[in-house]
């Protein structure tokens, strides 16, 4: 689970080392003690800064360029021109979007999916690691755990495989067991209204082993004399659970929610194209699926920037307030 | 590994009954959760392992029905099977290798207290986690940097990520001590030396984890196949996987079948073999690195 820090405000020391560089030394005397620190850490550990630099320069091709690049969502993309030549359009592609029918459709099918998922995938995996906490280290505890979390390993191309096997209507087992107690066969991909349900609950069958395993490191780090006290005052185990586990792991419960919320409308491209079919189009398109096939596959760079810069955004403004929400609520926090 | 607690309660307090009954739901509860995740797993490997005939019929629903290798022969008899295999053999290997050594070469440093402009670096590193450019952006990058239908595009638009970084990072803080460099530094060794012979031996569990995360990735990735890859030659395992699965392209020339008939029982007996060879390599080593992955999520997951 990522933990984001910025203990000693880095934009601070940013500026200071970003001005230092243009400025000569002596023209600034007050930024000199900043320059001459970085000059110092820059001769003792060249080394180290040398070695950092094929990261860095993968971040900045892959990341930051592409970041920059998000203007075309403001221009009139075009490939003999390149990003920095073509002619502005400013808010045209944005308009575009938001006044095309089709964008209703798509926040609804994005959120939809994101909140069912949320409110699903959510305590399943809490539900699972305090019952794995309850019951005592043994052949079946180790077993459950390796089986659990197998599942995150499996690809999302064989993922999607499996469901569509298991959900097919002529040789899928699910529609055999249907078919034995006398019901006709059902084309489960065929349904608009069973995407979301066949979307989310996949996840939860591949993911929420993997996610059980923080609550249960979480767990690890209670302090067992809070169990013993409470045994000795004769509390039950589900007191116990309610009275000293939740309460333990709720730091841990609180960041991974922000981190869900926050990626709110980031569901993500790969499984939801490939449960695509015309049938259930309806509720599979995402905001992702769409950018892909309107601005890759039909070549409308500056359209499907604006649309993908859409989302980002609005992601990145989810997650900002969720977090101050919950330092104000909860006094837990991801900065 | 994860919890210890249970043993060190003392056992004397008898259990109440309603505690017992309360433990024995939660033994039928884990017990059904087991059976949810494994059930579909059987079900795929008895069908792989099973006649022809038996799968096309809806016969196979939990153990194989007229064990047969049959699918298993057509499977690697495909040559698109066999080319995505070596394929994705090849990303794997050289994809992990270049994202382990860099993700270790900028997060060491990163560890280091003294360093400066270290949170600066490691916010702009973050942020990317938060923000990013966005499918379009990055395309255009690659092909800007003529990597379109080349290995490249495989190996380096999803070298390192962040959140490895962040993990790795805080191994190093964690394990390895700034006192340990500043007395190898009076003795005469340079930070390269000290990397090489001190941090890398007693990191083992951290590259361990690394390598697994990032060989699973490379892996099981089929999107930046589809986005950057045109040649059926370059084309990994999973976006074979895909048109066969998925888009139900079926691999026909390699098959000698006679009838039409029997060509389709073999389409379907060949989507279970597939699912069991495309997952096979992961399913075999995740057993032995289970420990390491458990370590990491401690890592990852607990502060301090």
């Amino acid at each position: 689970m990522p933990r984001i820090e910025s203990d000693t405000g880095p934009l601070y020391t940013s500026a200071a080392l970003g001005q230092s560089g243009v400025r000569p030394r002596s023209a600034a005397p007050k930024r000199t003690s900043q320059w001459s620190i970085a000059l110092k850490s820059f001769r003792r550990y060249w080394q180290l800064y040398l070695i950092m630099l094929p990261a860095l320069l993968y971040f900045v091709v892959f990341k930051y360029v592409p970041m920059a690049g998000v203007m075309i969502a403001f221009r009139d993309y075009n490939v003999i021109k390149g990003i920095w030549g073509s002619p502005w359009a400013g808010f045209k592609y944005f308009q575009l979007f938001f006044g095309n029918p089709v964008f209703w459709t798509l926040l609804r099918n994005t959120m939809g999916l994101s909140v069912y998922a949320l409110i699903v995938g959510f305590p399943i995996p809490i539900l699972l690691a305090v019952a794995l906490n309850e019951i005592p280290l043994g052949f079946f505890k180790g077993a459950t755990q390796l089986v659990a979390y197998a599942p995150y390993f499996i690809s999302t191309v064989i993922m999607v495989s499996m469901l569509m096997l298991v959900f097919s209507p002529r040789l899928g087992v699910v529609n055999l067991g249907l078919q034995a107690i006398g019901s006709q066969p059902i084309n489960f991909f065929g349904i608009p209204d069973a995407f979301p349900s066949l979307y989310v609950w996949s996840g939860v069958w591949q993911y929420s082993g993997y996610s059980a395993v923080v609550y249960l490191a979480a767990l690890a780090g209670v302090d067992p004399q809070l169990y013993e006290a409470a045994k000795v005052d004769g509390a039950s185990r589900i007191q116990r659970i309610l009275n000293i586990d939740l309460p333990g792991i709720m730091p841990v419960m609180v960041i991974i929610l922000i981190l869900n919320v926050g990626n709110l409308l980031a569901v993500g491209f790969e499984k939801a194209f490939l449960m695509q079919n015309p049938l259930n189009l309806g509720t599979s398109e995402i905001i992702a699926t769409y950018v892909y096939k309107v601005g890759l596959l039909n070549a409308n760079y500056s359209f499907g920037t604006a649309v993908g810069l859409f989302n980002s955004v609005v992601n990145m403004v989810l997650l900002v307030l969720v977090n101050t929400v919950a330092k104000r609520i909860a006094d837990t926090s991801l900065w | 590994m994860i919890k210890q607690n249970t043993l060190r309660r003392p056992m004397h307090i008898r259990e109440s009954f309603s505690d017992r009954v309360f433990l024995f739901f939660l033994y039928s509860f884990l017990a059904i959760v087991l059976l949810v995740i494994l059930y579909p797993l059987v079900y795929i490997v008895s069908s792989s392992f099973s006649d022809p005939l038996a799968v096309s019929s809806g016969r196979v629903w939990l153990y194989p029905v007229n064990f047969s290798l049959r699918g298993y022969q057509v499977t690697f008899q495909n040559p698109q099977i066999i080319t995505g295999y070596i394929n994705s053999l090849y990303y794997t290997f050289f994809g992990t290798l270049i994202s382990v050594t860099f993700t270790v070469l900028v997060a060491y440093p990163l560890s280091r207290r003294n360093l400066y402009g270290r949170n600066l670096i490691m916010f702009l590193i973050t942020f990317t986690m938060i923000f990013s450019g966005g499918l379009i952006p990055t395309y255009l990058v690659v092909k800007q940097l003529g990597m379109i239908d080349t290995r490249w595009a495989l190996l380096t638009p999803q070298a390192v990520a962040a959140f490895q970084v962040i993990i790795a990072r805080t191994f190093f803080q964690t394990t390895i001590p700034d006192e340990l460099a500043e007395a190898s530094e009076l003795d005469g060794c340079s930070d390269l030396r000290f990397l090489w012979y001190v941090v890398l031996p007693l990191s083992t569990p951290i590259i361990a984890v690394l390598a697994l995360m990032y060989a699973v990735g490379q892996w099981n990735a089929y999107f930046d196949a589809l986005l950057y890859l045109k040649s059926s030659s370059l084309q990994p395992l999973q976006l074979v996987l895909r048109n066969i699965l998925i888009l139900n392209t079926t691999a026909s020339g390699s098959m000698d079948a006679k009838t039409m008939a029997e060509r389709m029982q073999l389409a379907d007996l060949l989507k279970y073999c597939l699912i069991v060879v495309g997952s096979l390599p992961v399913l075999i080593i995740y057993p032995f690195v289970q420990r390491y992955f458990v370590k990491e999520m401690l890592i990852g997951s607990i502060k301090g």
